[in-house]
This record gives C-alpha cells, structure tokens and sequence, in this order.
C-alpha cells in the first residue's frame, strides 16, 4: 500500500512538467499550436510572423492542411492549445478534422487564427460562418477601395488597401499606437447581426466594395463601405478566441516589410503596421493579454466574517471579490473603476461600483432591499477585449421572524393603556358586585 | 326535546321486556337482576356499537394501504408531509418562521405565514406523543394515518351530535353513516394527509358545541365551541363556512322570533373569543376584522347587542306604542351605522373586498370568466349528477325525508342542521370538493330519516304484538305510544307493510354498506402517484413513473438546480425530488405562474428566453400519450394558454384552436404544433408504435396520430424519460458558445 501511494506520487512528479504544458487556469497562455499550411514555402513566406511567435515561446508544429494524419485530440485529450489555419484553399482536412471538429476545438476553450483569401474555399467560409462570419459569397470579389489604397498599387486595380480604421482598445492592439496604416489584400466579410460577440478589428475605409477587379461591375456590389470587416475577432462565451483575416497576405514578409503610403496622404512610412498589427493581434488571440481571473464571491454581514447560508431584509453585508489580470507571466492585480456588483433577483435591486485596493481586491457594502426572496451576488464583467466574468452566487433573503420585530411601539400605548385598565376595572366591578350591599 | 324522547323511548323499552318477562316464572330471578339492569345494557350495546363503528370508519380507510403501499397520496399532501418533517426536526419556532426558497424560485415563500399549521401541529403532536410512549414510528406512517384517525374521531362527535339534534339512536345512525359514506373517504383514506382530514372534525366539532351551548345555553359549551373554531381555522380555510353559517344561523333565529339568552351566550361568547383565537394563526391573521368575509358576522354580533338592549329597553318601558317607535329609531340608526361603517370601510381600503375563491362560490359562473386559475382545478368543477349519486347512494333520497322530520319537530338544533344542509348541499353543487363539507349534514339528517322511520315501525310492530297479549298495557304506555296504537288499529295489514318497510330500510341500508366498500376500494384508494391498469389479461400493472422521476432528479441534477413544470406537480418534486421548483400548488402568485404558461405555450426560441430568466436547469412534462393516462400536461395545456394570455395577451386561445376544437393531430394549428409544451410531450414520439395495428406516433391518450412527429428541439436536450413515457423531463442548456 505504502509502496503504491509512493509510486503514484512519483509517477505524478514526473508527469507534473508535461501537465503543467497543456492550457490550464493557472497560466492561461497558450504553448502548443498547429499550423495548417495548404502550401509548406508559406513557412518561409510568412516567417517573421511565425518567428515571433517562436521567440514568445509557442511551440509550433506546421503541417499541411490535407495531411492524413492530422489529429486535434488523441485519447480525448487535445494536443494543441492554438490553431493557426492559413490554408485558404484547402477544399478538404485531412485526418479526422473538418469544420465540425474546429468549432469542438473553440468550444473547449481554445483558440484560432483563421485566414481566408481570395477564392477561400468553402470550408474556410464555413468554420468561419462557425464563428459568426460571413464572407463574401463571390469566390472571386476582393475588396476594393479607389481612395485608400496603397500608393505602390497606384496603377494597379486598387485591391491593395491601406486600412486604419483600427479597433481603438489596448488590450487588443497592444498599448503603443498602430501609426502606419495596414496592408490588406484580399476578400471581404460581414459580421453576422445577431451575433454579438464578433467585432470588427480592422474595418475597411466608407468608399471600399467588395467586387470581382478583373470584370465589370454589373450589379452592384452587396457588401460596401465601412459594412465590410478585414479583420475580426470573436471571443466566445468560454473566452475561446477567433482571429479572422480576409488575408492571408496581410501576415506576408513582404507586407511586414514593405513601407506605406495611403494615397491622398502626405505620410510616407518605411514600414508597414502589419507586423505590430499581427504581433499585438497574436498575443491577445493567445491570451498573453486581456485574461482576467476572479476569486469566488466573497460576502457576509458587516462585523462578521463567515458567509451566512441566509440573509434578513435590512441586513448590512460587505461583498468583495478578487480580479487579477493576466501578464502573459503572472497574475497581476486587475485595477479598474467599472466593476460592479448585481443584487439581483430577476432585476437587479442593487446595483454598486466596487471599490479596489488596488491589489486586486474590489469591495463593497450595502443594505438588503426591503424584499425577500432568493437573490444573486452577480458580477458581469464585459469589457472590450478582456475575457468576461461571469459569476454569481445565490442567496436567500427572509423576512423577520416573529421575534425580530419591535416589542413595544409607542403609537400603541393607548392600547395597552386600554387594556390594562380594562382589567383593573373588570377586576374593581366583579368586587364591588360581589361584595357591595 | 331530545331528553324527553328518550326517557319515553326507554320506559317503551323496559315495558316490553317487562312483559315478556313475566309469563316465565322460573327465570323470573335472572330476569329481574337483567330488569334492573336494562339502561346499563343498553349504554353497553350504545357503546359497542359506537366501538364498532370507529373501528369500521379507521379500517375502512386502508384499502388505499393494503393495495399499494403506506405512502402519501396526490399533490398538496405531499407538501404537508414535507412541512410536518420540518416541524418534527426543526421544532415549532423555525416552522414558525420558515421561508421556503426551495419553491417559487426566485420569490420564495414564507411557508410559517401562509399555512394552516393545525394538521402538522396535530401529526406532529401525536408523532411527539408516540415517542413519549416509546413507540418509535416514522413521521411517515403518522401522517398516513392521521386522515383515518380523524375519521374515527369524526363518527364520535357525529353520534353526540345527532343525540343532540334528534335522540341516540339517530346520533349511532349517523356515526355508521358517516363511517362509510364516500364523499368524506374520498379526503380521508389512509394517506390523504390533507387539511380536510382533520378539518371536517373540526368543523362538526365546532357546530356540535355551538348547537351544545345554544341548547344549554352555558358559557362553557360556548367557550369549547370557540376552542373547535380555533382548531378548524388553525386546520383549513373552509372556516369561512362557519363563520358565516353560524351569523345566518342566528339571524334566521333572530328573524324567526327564537331569540333567547342562551342564543345571546353562545354568539358571543364564540364569536368574540372564536374571532381572537383566530387571530393567533398567521396566515388568518386580523382577516376577522378587516376582510368582507367575515363582516356578516360582527354585523350579526352587532345586531345580537342591539337586540339586547331592546329587551332591556322593552323591559323599562312597559309601554308598547313607546316602545314601537324606540324599536323603529333604533333599528334604524343601527342599520345605518353600520352600512355607513362597511361603506367607509370598503371605500378606504381598510375592509377587503370578497376573494376571488368566495365570489366563485356564490356565484358558480364567476371563476370561470374571471379568474381562469381557480376555474382550472378539477375538483372547483361544478360538481355533477353522478358524483352527487357516486357519493351519497341512498343518503340523496333519505336527505328530504330527513328534512320532513327535522320541520316537523322544529327545534333550535334542528333548524341549524337543516341550515347546514341545505347550504352546504348548495355548495356542494358548485364545486366537487365541497361536497366533503356538506356530507356531515347529509349524513346526520338522513340519520335523522332513518332512526325516525325505523323507531315508528318498530313500535308499530310491537304495539301490534302486545294488543292480542294484553290489554293492559295501554294504559301504563305513554299517552303517545298509546294514541298511535288506536290509530293505527285501525289499519289493516299494517304489520306485514311495517315488516316490508323495515326490510326495505335494511335492504337499502346494505346497500349502502355494499356500495361504499366498493367505492372506497375501487376508486378513492388509488394514491394517483402511483398509477393501476388492468392488462390484457385481467393482471394489474402499476405505473409507478412519478416517482421514479423524482429520485431520478434528486440523484441526477446539481442540488440548486430550477425545475420548471406546471404548477400541480410543483409539491411533489420539492417533497420527492429535493429540488427547487418555479411554481408549485399553492398558486398564491398568478403572474408567476402565467410565465410558466407563457413558457409552455410560446415557440421554444421565445421559451427560451423566459426560462432563462427564470433560471430554469430543466423542464418537466407530464405525458400521458403512450400509456393512455388522460390527465396529463396536453390535456391541460389549454389552461396555461389561458392563464397565460390571462396575464400576458401575446399568448391567444384561439391560436391553439382549429374551429374551436383542441386537437394534436395533423389538423392542429401550426402554432399548437410548434409550442414547447407539444415539442416536449412528442419529442421522439412519432417513431414509437404505441399500439399494435396503428401507426406510430399514435397517441393513445387522445386516441389519435400526431400531426408532428418529426420535432427538433434546439435550445433543450432530452434529460430522462421515465419507463412508460408518463414523466419527461429536458435539460435546458447554456446559451451556445458562439453565437
């Protein structure tokens, strides 16, 4: 007995460095990605983009997109955190992957970077329709812009796009400003309207379409304007992420590297925003930003220090909660001045700002309604680019008890004036009555 | 009255055996010791009689145990059950101030103030009691138990009534009657644990002492009486009966010119310390002040000091024409106090306006226009001919002519039985259940028919056997017997008709006997959470589907998980599941339960959004397509569209209806063939063949296909579906990941 605890012990030693890989809270950062590649030279083509990854610590295995022996999971486990698939036409995965298994990836809580390009297939437009993404049903549309497009495609159809409409968030872009506009070459997508949790990243300049260059516009053109996203981002409600590019370009050496001018636009840049664009954007796909962390909900009545299984109306109570953000190395004290905490039983009767100390703690206190029923401490924090938190913790609420109530009100004295001479009286009567005479 | 008869019926009695005693000389020893002895003889067979019905009345009652198991019946017993165990294991003061946030998730319920504690206090004080005489029983078998208990009880105070109203023999009758008679087994078998259970005791109690103190005119019958009100408010809402039966009782005797002092006492002393000790129950609380229910009787209070007062008046004056115009100024300045007082009352808020329950009451067509809720409940239906049959037999034919007897001896006991029936009988005809209420009457005055009918035969019988024998005991009879004697002389063939008659008494009697013990085992023993059939082959095949769905939820769902269902079966999953429900059988919030309707009868998408509000984990159906059991949740459905519209007017009757016709087959309205509740109750049903030679999906519940058999259910997952389809229950899932 004593041998096997040991041994147990032991083999869990020693398997603690290969656990201490794979996804986990404690250190939400991805570590192992797949790499689909419809073409193995894109590994060259697109090296910065791969070697910065590299040099973060990402553990990257490229291989193609039509292998046979692709395989997300093994035993039911998944042997990769992220997936980067850069194979725009790829018609079939190989293995057992389709666009059914890459949604099953995202909803387990991992994360995707997702290029199409120009005559995507219709696999890459369905697992991006799997995250709220339509792109252009034209296989051979690309998005065109007249105005803002990049002066070194000035003679060209002006399908190379000098975007800077960028998301304005830090924790998506990184604290330090994009100045040099993006460069983007290739097909345009849609939001889904009811999906609320996409958003466009980059979005394209008001006097940009989505049309085939190579042909007449004969119709006109179904996705324009500032409607057309170049880059998107979902993260779903597990705060899996979704990177979408409509090009696969965008992440180029050659882009990287090229410099920038808009056209109608005095400034010329030696060098594009593209690779700050992707780095920043890879680092929050990968959750090296924006991860928050919450302790559980901490509450109880003011003077005391365990968690009550029941509240009174009226009661005082202090709740407080943990937040720490994520660093990309540690877990640092989350500080903010927007987190607010629900007492909520089918709308919130309480609705507070909690106040942090700045070492990640955020606290408050307040009075219970006048109500009783069973409430929530709710905690729903959504905030761009950040995951969400999403806690509650349920509470019931009673009124007094029979003893709890006031003994003796003074607007009732007259009663109990009454009623006490009543009895003196009654008392005096049955007396006189008895013994008078 | 009811003394005198007696002491004639006695000295009739000991005449008889006087005679026939005489003529045998040599046991004239043995007669004499027996002579002497005949009032003790006859307590001794009173008393062994009476024995013999609370043994009847108690085992009567536990077929429902012997067929199935010692197990709690229906829907509301179960709470009960699950709120004595309460009481039994957190003591009084926390049932006292128990808020429930198991049921009506999120409100909450404060069970302490919205119960009538009397029948847990009650099985929890013979509980209590057991352990003290160190019979260790289960809480249980208390509560199975009680109903029976009560029962027995019942037929005691029914004998002593009856002997109040009429004479002894009337009051046995009674108590054999009321024993057995089903429309009170119907609420008092063995496992019914219900508030009627000990209500009816209550009630009859409480008239009995009434009637003691009006009859006696003594403070302390009066003062017991208050003490069986205070039980019976403490036990069950019908209380409202009495304290308005009692008032119109006494007016009627005020009206009638029977005022008296002992009138005067018993009112009073009843209705003032009756009205305090009400006030000590919660959920009652200052109602007998400021709800309208409840006016008549202080109105009545009120005139009662009036008329005192009058008297008194009359007795100083000594002069009528004076006193006439006194009585005029008076009664009319009372009068109109006290309607300025009930309209200033009313107007302010301060005097409730009648419940929606009352209204229904009086007037049978109220609820079904105005308060779909209370019109829903079975047993609110207005109650019709055959179970008026069902349940009194020969007691229907038997009633007027116990009525007949009771004007012909009027008395002020008498009159308030024949108030009690006939009101109650009233009542009894409006909804089903209140026919419990009015069987006590029934009962005591057909006992009166037949105790009467039965003791003239008799006596006719023996007066015709003494007249050959001899003569001279006209003269020693009382006048009575012997008036009826010449009369009846005069009549031929009187013997044999009396014999034919007291026969035809016995016959139907028996009949009576026969048919309640086979009502009792036939239908009012069935627990309806465990469900019998006959198969094919005469073998009886037991349905136990609710039960193995609600341990299914205890085992198999996270401890604070939200179970939505329709209200009725919202005490048994709490009770047996363990588990917090939405809505549940007291329909104390109709809002709430017009959402679950709501819920029920939209599109599952709109469904959705409802129950996520709600919190809901999951969704349980009732469905009674596969084995035929016609209660179930489609059979109800039309209920929760119409107590959902009645709060939420998106939801429309007539869009469920085809022709104003309820159908689930191909012709149903595309909207009945979307909404949850039919997703729910057919979901995979339209690939199960239910019965040889029909088509599948065939449901034999409604005896039809349905018209949807191919349902897809996307924001809900089936979660377990009990053996014979009957119980049905759905995970509701997290909103999807992505979208």
């Amino acid at each position: 007995m004593m041998n096997l605890s040991r041994s147990v012990a032991l083999i869990s030693l020693f398997l603690l460095p290969l656990l201490s890989f794979s996804f986990s809270v404690d250190s939400p950062t991805d570590r192992r990605v797949l790499v689909l590649l419809d073409d193995l030279s894109l590994k060259s083509s697109h090296s910065i983009f791969f070697n910065t990854l590299k040099s973060r610590g990402f553990d990257l295995d490229f291989k193609l997109a039509e292998d046979s022996k692709l395989a997300l999971q093994r035993y039911g486990q998944y042997l990769y955190d992220g997936l980067i698939i850069f194979a725009p036409s790829t018609e079939r995965l190989g293995g057992s992957l389709d666009s059914k298994s890459i949604a099953d990836f995202v909803d387990s809580g991992r994360d995707l970077i997702l290029s199409a390009d120009t005559s995507a297939s219709d696999l890459i437009r369905g697992i991006a329709t799997e995250c709220g993404v339509d792109f252009d049903e034209d296989s051979s549309a690309m998005v065109i812009d007249h105005t803002s497009f990049s002066v070194s495609d000035v003679d060209g159809d002006h399908t190379l796009i000098a975007a800077d409409d960028l998301v304005k968030s830090d924790v998506l872009l990184g604290k330090t400003k994009i100045e040099a506009p993006v460069l983007f070459k290739g097909v345009a997508h849609s939001l889904n309207p009811t999906n609320n949790l996409v958003l466009k990243v980059l979005s394209a300049s008001p006097s940009a379409y989505s049309a085939n260059p190579s042909s007449k516009l004969s119709n006109p053109p179904q996705l324009t304007g500032s409607a057309i996203s170049l880059v998107s981002v979902m993260q779903a409600r597990n705060n899996a992420r979704v990177v979408i590019s409509g090009s696969l370009q965008l992440f180029s050496d050659r882009l990287f590297r090229s410099g920038v001018q808009k056209a109608g636009s005095p400034n010329n840049y030696e060098k594009s925003g593209n690779e700050q664009f992707a780095t920043e954007l890879s680092k929050w796909v990968f959750h090296e930003r924006g991860h928050l962390k919450a302790g559980s909900l901490v509450h109880h009545r003011v003077g005391e220090t365990d968690e009550p299984a029941i509240y009174r109306i009226k009661d005082d109570l202090e709740f407080s909660v943990e937040i720490f953000e994520w660093s990309g190395k540690s877990w640092e004290p989350y500080v903010a001045d927007d987190v607010q905490v629900q007492f909520y039983m089918m709308s919130p009767y309480v609705l507070k700002t909690l106040s942090t100390d700045k070492k990640g703690l955020f606290h408050t206190s307040f009075k219970v309604p006048d109500v009783y029923g069973v409430f929530q401490f709710k905690v729903e924090y959504e905030k761009l680019g950040y995951t969400t938190l999403s806690l509650s913790k349920q509470i019931p609420v009673r009124p007094y008890r029979h003893n709890e109530y006031e003994r003796f009100i003074p607007t009732a004295y007259p009663y109990y004036g009454a009623c006490f001479t009543t009895m003196a009286g009654f008392f005096v009567f049955s007396f006189v009555y008895l013994y008078h005479k | 009255m009811g003394g005198k008869q007696d002491s004639a019926n006695a000295t009739a009695k000991s005449e008889s055996m006087a005679t026939k005693a005489n003529p045998d000389l040599l046991n004239s020893f043995s007669f004499k010791s027996l002579k002497l002895k005949t009032k003790q003889q006859e307590l001794l067979i009173r008393v062994s009689i009476l024995g013999l019905v609370y043994v009847l009345a108690f085992i009567a009652r536990l077929f429902s145990v012997l067929r199935y198991e010692s197990m709690i019946h229906e829907f509301d017993p179960y709470f009960n059950y699950r709120t004595t165990l309460f009481l039994t294991e957190k003591g009084f003061y926390e049932f006292w101030n128990w808020f429930d946030s198991e049921s009506w998730y999120p409100l909450g319920r404060i069970i302490g103030g919205t119960l009538y504690p009397g029948l847990m206090v009650t099985a929890a004080l013979i509980y209590w009691t057991l352990r003290f005489l160190r019979f260790f029983v289960h809480i249980r078998e208390v509560c199975v138990l009680t109903a029976p208990f009560f029962a027995s009880n019942t037929t005691l105070v029914a004998y002593f009534f009856g002997k109040e109203i009429w004479d002894t023999g009337a009051g046995l009758v009674a108590a054999a009657l009321i024993a057995i008679c089903p429309g009170y087994i119907s609420r008092s078998v063995a496992g019914s644990y219900d508030n009627e259970a000990v209500a009816i005791f209550a009630l009859l109690l409480t008239f009995y002492l009434f009637v003691k103190a009006v009859n006696t005119g003594s403070l302390a019958w009066a003062l017991g009486s208050a003490f069986g009100y205070f039980y019976m408010v403490s036990a069950w809402g019908g209380y409202v009966f009495i304290i308005n039966l009692i008032p119109l009782y006494v007016l009627v005797l005020l009206i009638t010119g029977r005022y008296s002092m002992r009138l005067y006492i018993a009112y009073n002393c009843m209705y003032i310390l009756g009205m305090l000790l009400a006030m000590q129950i919660r959920f009652v609380g200052f109602q007998h002040v400021q709800s309208g229910e409840h006016m008549g009787a202080m109105g009545v209070f009120l005139l009662m000091q009036v008329f005192y007062f009058l008297d008194w008046v009359k007795y100083q004056l000594n002069d009528t024409k004076l006193f006439q115009t006194f009585l005029k100024i008076t009664v009319t300045s009372a009068v109109l106090v006290g309607s300025i007082a009930l309209g200033v009352g009313t107007a302010s808020g301060y005097i409730s306006p009648w419940t929606g329950r009352f209204y229904s009451l009086l007037d049978p067509t109220y609820a079904k226009d105005h308060i779909p809720i209370i019109a829903s409940v079975s047993e609110h239906q207005p109650t019709a001919w055959s179970s008026f049959m069902f349940d009194y037999h020969i007691l229907l034919f038997l009633f007027p002519a116990g009525l007949y007897f009771c004007f012909k001896r009027l008395s002020d006991a008498t009159i308030f039985i024949v108030m009690y029936g006939l009101t109650s009988l009233y009542f009894a005809g409006v909804m089903v259940r209140l026919i419990l209420v009015a069987t006590p009457a029934v009962c005591l005055i057909s006992a009166i028919a037949v105790s009467a009918t039965v003791k003239n035969l008799t006596s006719l019988l023996r007066t015709k056997q003494k007249v050959p024998l001899a003569g001279s005991t006209k003269g020693a009879g009382s006048s009575k017997a012997s008036s009826k004697v010449s009369l009846d002389q005069s009549q031929p063939f009187q013997k044999n008709g009396a014999i034919a008659l007291l026969l035809g008494v016995f016959y139907l009697l028996s009949r009576y006997a026969i048919h309640c013990t086979w009502v009792t085992s036939e239908a009012y023993s069935s627990p309806s959470i465990v469900l019998a059939a006959r198969g094919a082959h005469g073998n009886r095949i037991i349905f136990d589907d609710y039960r193995e769905a609600y341990y299914w939820l205890r085992q198999n769902t996270p401890t604070d998980a939200k179970i939505m269902s329709w209200w009725d079966y919202g005490y048994q999953i709490t009770a047996m599941g363990n588990r917090t429900v939405i809505v549940d059988n007291n329909t104390w919030n109709n809002t709430h339960i017009a959402t679950v309707g709501r819920a029920m009868s939209s599109y599952e998408d709109e469904a959705y959004d409802i129950m996520r509000s709600l919190d809901v984990n999951y969704v349980l159906v009732v469905f009674g397509g596969v084995t035929g059991y016609s209660s179930d949740d489609i059979n109800k459905f039309l209920w929760m569209v119409r107590i959902g519209g009645g709060v939420f007017p998106v939801i429309k009757e007539p869009d469920y209806l085809v022709n104003g016709e309820f159908r689930v087959d191909k012709g149903a309205s595309p909207k009945m063939l979307n909404c949850l509740m039919y997703k729910l109750c057919y979901y995979r049903f339209g690939e199960l063949v239910t019965e040889y030679g029909k088509p599948s999906g065939y449901d034999r519940a409604r005896g039809v296909e349905i018209g949807n058999k191919d349902i897809k259910l996307e924001h809900l997952e089936e979660a377990y579906t009990t053996s014979n389809w009957i119980v049905r229950i759905y995970r509701v899932k997290p909103p999807t990941n992505r979208l």
